[in-house]
């Protein structure tokens, strides 16, 4: 589903990511877990091009995306992202959030797209919300929202850049309980969390990543109750 | 009788030489209008241009937009307007085509300098994520500019476009210096004729002071519908109702 080879990305003279190689195949919640700075999330922003590459190729469904001649539209249509910080339009109600991408990209009409919109709200638990403005919303609403807008592209991969991490603690449940459902419904996702019971929890695969390379990958089981790395030991250290 | 004793006993202002000349205030007060109005008008079509250019990866375009803004925001408004008057309409044209035609398009250069800085930092003031979202979603540049980028900015636009009308109404009687037969040029006529300054200055503070009153009368009302809050002014007031706020 996604393939990623030697893939290297530097800030100026900063070396972020260097030299990463990995395989998601369909079906898969894979996360990433690692310090911040550490490269997680730009690893993450490679894979729908918000970072352009310095070298290396990522391939999505055997396309590389990094080639010069792909459509970079198409392929971020195709690959959703839920952000840390929502990223709602704030000068749109919730349903013209959700519409508005599958209206004006996938051509669908007002009413197919308030259908979809409104089947989404179902599924995040907030249809009593159709009419309100992000300004309104809590933060884990707004999440919410922010995932069925990235779902209403029917994407094929799901991208999760800590989306939990700015909510206050009682909002965070009501987050992971959605993407739990979406991972149970086989939606391909990567997720970069801190969420260390989610990653148990939930994903097929945890990757460790440290300074820019993947420092350890397995099974949540291997990585939580058997880490290799030492790193990996001091950093779970850490954090559980 | 009564108004008449009032009169008479302010006597020493002479009313009547502003009467005598209503006509020519009448007009003043319409030319400052149009001009100001014309020059505002293409000056915000205009100054979106140069301040798209401004944000331009693409440097033939940003070095020459840059040097416009740089040009009208460096030299006074003075200077632009005669060097417009005197030797640039004429050297294209062979003759003046009249104050209005170079007055108003000297306002329009010159505020578009300063609307396109307002219209970069509008664009450049929003967080990078909504960019990011929009993008992420499939939408190709020009999309999401038009349906997420600039409805947002053209809400924070609102007070600084408001300070820029107000500051080009005043400006606009500079345009006395080409003869133009505004405000300023009434009572420049007026005290000219009676040799009394008070009253035909005075006056002419009066109406611009009315007319950026009105101003700020209709910005301040744009403000309030269109950028305190992204909600609109309808559902904001349903919504305050049902919380009590």
């Amino acid at each position: 589903m996604i393939k990623i080879q030697g893939l290297h990305k530097s800030f100026g003279s900063l070396e972020v990511l260097k030299g990463i190689d990995y395989e998601v195949k369909p079906q898969e919640v894979i996360c990433i877990i690692g310090a911040s700075g550490s490269g997680k999330s730009t690893f993450l922003r490679c894979i729908n091009l918000l970072e352009k590459v310095t070298a290396g190729a990522v391939y999505i469904e055997g396309t590389d995306i990094t080639a010069p001649t792909s459509d970079i539209n198409k392929i971020r249509a195709d690959v959703g992202m839920v952000f840390q910080q929502f990223n709602l339009f704030p000068h749109m109600n919730v349903l013209d959030n959700i519409t508005i991408a599958p209206r004006k990209i996938r051509q669908m009409t007002s009413q197919a797209a308030e259908q979809l919109a409104y089947e989404l709200l179902e599924k995040v638990g907030l249809s009593d919300k159709a009419k309100a403005y992000p300004e309104q919303l809590s933060g884990g609403q707004m999440q919410r929202v922010a995932i069925a807008r990235a779902l209403a592209m029917k994407p094929k991969i799901m991208l999760f850049d800590e989306p939990t991490s700015a909510l206050d603690p009682e909002m965070v449940k009501e987050v992971l309980d959605v993407m739990k459902q979406l991972a149970f419904e086989g939606m391909t996702m990567v997720v970069v969390t801190h969420e260390m019971g989610f990653a148990r929890e939930v994903a097929d695969r945890v990757i460790f990543i440290d300074n820019g390379v993947i420092a350890e990958e397995g099974s949540p089981e291997q990585i939580f109750s058997k880490p290799k790395n030492e790193r990996t030991k001091a950093f779970l250290g850490k954090v559980l | 009788m009564r108004t008449i004793a009032i009169l008479e006993y302010f006597d020493f202002i002479r009313f009547d030489i502003i009467w005598n000349y209503r006509e020519l205030y009448f007009r003043g007060l319409l030319v400052t209008i149009a001009l100001t109005a014309v020059g505002y008008t293409c000056g915000i079509i205009l100054g979106l241009l140069f301040g798209l250019g401004k944000m331009s990866e693409r440097k033939w375009i940003y070095y020459p937009a840059k040097w416009y803004v740089d040009f009208f925001r460096g030299t006074p408004l003075l200077v632009q307007i005669l060097l417009i008057h005197t030797a640039l309409i004429p050297t294209l044209f062979g003759h003046s085509l009249g104050f209005f035609v170079s007055g108003s398009i000297a306002l329009m250069l010159n505020s578009a300098a300063y609307i396109a800085e307002i219209f970069r930092a509008g664009i450049q003031s929003l967080d990078k994520g909504q960019m990011e979202a929009a993008r992420s979603l499939g939408m190709p540049h020009g999309v999401a500019m038009r349906q997420i980028i600039l409805p947002q900015a053209f809400r924070r636009m609102v007070p600084p476009l408001g300070n820029e009308l107000i500051a080009l109404l005043k400006d606009s009687s500079l345009v006395t210096v080409i003869a133009a037969t505004d405000i300023l040029y009434a009572a420049k006529v007026t005290a000219g004729a009676y040799f009394r300054f008070w009253e035909p200055y005075l006056f002419a503070a009066l109406l611009y002071l009315i007319l950026t009153w009105v101003c700020t009368k209709v910005i301040a009302y744009v403000e309030n519908r269109y950028s305190t809050s992204y909600i609109p002014a309808k559902r904001r007031r349903f919504f305050m109702r049902k919380h009590g706020v």
